[in-house]
């Protein structure tokens, strides 16, 4: 019931709401659920720093990937037949024989480099910008879980088409875990379902990769949004634009998210469309990059192909993986590299948030940590000997040290001070 | 018109409301662990998977002297070696080269925990994985055939991982144990089977 003033006109709404409809089948709908509000309040209603740069893009794109990977890989089972015998042939199928299920295969396996491309360019905002601090230690902590979880998907649907990579990459990462002192080798075992990796161990990945794991991600992806909600974007400056607010109750320095942000994210989905549509029908195993050659021949057990390395996405860790020279110490320290992310909100001890306004001591971490990634990107593609062997020893202590000495070089760097308001020029 | 009870809030027992409700959490906790159990054990080999990881046999009087031969255990290639005299004196001398000369951090039955990695000289049986992650090596029995002071032994192709004649690791390689012995038995003088001893079957 709509409050009237002494005119007679109906008073002006709290902010963030809209007038509900009073009838048709739009108000029949909102009594029973509400639609309206939720749009009023997460979406049009739902105020975003207004300093977004072209970092904030890749949020987005992770849910357009993600969207375009369910989509394409419900295709992909309809074609695809699990089995040690069938699995092989059945890609070749998809490839040869089904209209259109080259492209529908290319979207799929392009999309999951895509999908860590804009991931990793997704964290990275985060380092620069600070986003894992306190208040969104959760929000940053369930973007993590979603990327431990999205590095399980993409590892078991490497395995499916049953190539000699995806053979021997399964055999090689499922040993991993017949390090863990004691219950190693019985784990290996339960995890094959076989003395082997075999047609058990190809089913079970199977169901993890189209069933379970799909719905973890979605329920993670679905609570990151809803923490990010709580809390509220943080932006390139770091600075919380809730506390500064307007004579409405909205942040002087947010704008809503729609229609402001929605447009801009169509834009960063046309570029992207762009160059991912160049990938899919031109260069779809990007010299090997995306989709590696002996994984074109059948998984043979008893050949090993000439150099195992995984996809470019897990080269990093898997680098690390082989610059120590202890097998049980390189899977641990592995893992450690993984889950160092994890406690960022808790080592970062600086009294700003932003690059922009740290000093030149995390500049120096950030850049380190930054040529070591990529390096150690490379290096993990690479034969282990020799040079590369050194390299990658020198890349992982600086990729550590980078997570070790945060706590100390975050208090001792000389910051600058902070602006009460966004940096911001109108265009 | 109370004709619903109202219980007076000094009427409820509190300790006892949370003792119950402690009772069934722990109850159904109890009840979810049982109930996880069929859906863990289902991942372990099936009987299927069990039944052809039975032991394999092996008749060895079709293998020369010098050579090597492959089957198929669970999955896993074993190779089996016959050595020469020769090649067994090429064993040692070189213990100073490796990473584990006595076998001490290395997977073998006790009975092959000796410097032939065997039960006897003369046949030599190992998994034929790498241990550092898992490729095939391959044969290079002859002298020098590496290098001019290889004694001969496996080389792996993937990471550059060498073994000795007796399957031992060699310093410098990534593979940090030797390569593994299956539990294996003589039934006959002629026969090998791969996967059981007398103390059962793997």
């Amino acid at each position: 019931m709509a409050v009237k003033t002494a005119t007679g006109a109906p008073a002006p709404l709290p902010a963030g709401t809209t007038a509900p409809a009073k009838k048709g089948f739009w108000a029949w709908l909102n009594r029973r659920m509400p639609i309206e509000e939720f749009l009023a309040t997460q979406v049009t209603g739902y105020y975003a720093p207004k300093n977004f740069n072209i970092w904030y893009f890749f949020g987005s794109l992770a849910g357009l990937v993600l969207v375009l990977q369910l989509l394409s890989g419900i295709y992909l089972t309809m074609f695809y037949k699990v089995g040690e015998v069938s699995s092989f042939d059945s890609v070749e199928y998809i490839m040869r024989e089904v209209d259109y299920g080259w492209l529908i295969r290319y979207l799929h396996s392009t999309g999951a480099s895509a999908f860590f491309i804009v991931v990793y360019l997704h964290m990275y905002r985060a380092l620069l910008y600070g986003s894992y601090r306190a208040p969104r230690e959760l929000l940053w902590l369930l973007g993590m879980c979603v990327y431990l979880a999205l590095m399980a998907e993409a590892f078991m649907g490497y395995v499916l088409p049953w190539g000699n990579m995806s053979f021997w990459g399964a055999q090689v990462i499922v040993n991993l875990f017949g390090t863990i002192p004691g219950i190693g080798p019985g784990l290996v075992e339960w995890i094959r379902g076989d003395y082997g990796i075999a047609d058990a161990t190809l089913n079970r990945f199977f169901a993890m990769h189209v069933a379970l794991l799909p719905l973890a991600l979605l329920l993670l992806v679905a609570l990151h949004l809803v923490a990010l909600r709580q809390t509220g974007s943080n932006n390139p400056d770091g600075i919380e634009i809730k506390e500064k607010l307007g004579p409405d109750g909205h942040p002087l320095d947010g704008v809503p998210f729609h229609p402001y942000y929605t447009v801009k994210d169509v834009v960063g989905v046309g570029v992207f469309a762009v160059l991912f549509a160049i990938v899919v029908f031109f260069v779809p195993t990007l010299g090997g990059l995306f989709l590696e050659s002996p994984n074109f021949e059948p998984a043979n057990p008893l050949s090993t192909p000439e150099h195992i390395a995984p996809a470019w996405y897990f080269t990093p860790y898997y680098a690390i993986l082989r610059a120590v020279p202890n097998q049980r110490l390189g899977a641990l320290l592995m893992l450690l590299a993984v889950s160092a992310f994890f406690f960022l909100p808790w080592l970062d001890r600086s009294p700003v948030r932003s690059m922009r306004y740290k000093g030149w001591m995390s500049r120096t971490a950030l850049t380190l940590f930054t040529v070591s990634f990529l390096a150690l990107c490379y290096l993990g593609l690479q034969p282990a000997e020799g040079l590369y062997v050194a390299l990658a020893r020198i890349f992982t202590a600086i990729y550590f040290l980078f997570f070790l000495l945060m706590p100390f070089y975050t208090r001792l760097d000389p910051v600058k001070p902070v602006p009460e308001r966004v940096t911001y020029h109108a265009h | 018109m109370a004709d619903h009870a109202v219980v007076a809030e000094d009427e409820v027992d509190l300790s006892r409301r949370k003792f119950l409700t402690r009772a069934t959490i722990a109850t159904g906790a109890v009840g979810a662990a049982f109930a996880a159990v069929p859906f863990i054990e289902s991942w372990s080999p099936s009987e299927r998977a069990r039944a052809q990881g039975a032991p394999v046999e092996l008749d060895l009087s079709k293998l020369d002297a010098g050579q090597m031969t492959t089957v198929v255990w669970r999955r896993s290639p074993i190779y089996v070696v016959r050595r020469t005299p020769e090649m067994v004196g090429r064993i040692s001398g070189h213990d100073a080269e490796l990473k584990d000369p006595k076998s001490q951090y290395s997977e073998q039955p006790t009975y092959a925990q000796n410097t032939q990695r065997s039960r006897t000289d003369e046949f030599l049986v190992l998994i034929g994985t790498c241990t550092h992650l898992g490729c095939l090596p391959k044969q290079r029995f002859s002298q020098g055939e590496l290098y001019p002071s290889w004694p001969g032994g496996f080389f792996c192709p993937c990471h550059g991982s060498r073994f000795d004649l007796a399957g031992r690791v060699f310093n410098g390689s990534p593979a940090s144990v030797n390569l593994r012995v299956p539990r294996y038995s003589y039934p006959s003088p002629r026969t090998l089977v791969v996967g059981v001893d007398e103390k059962g079957t793997a």
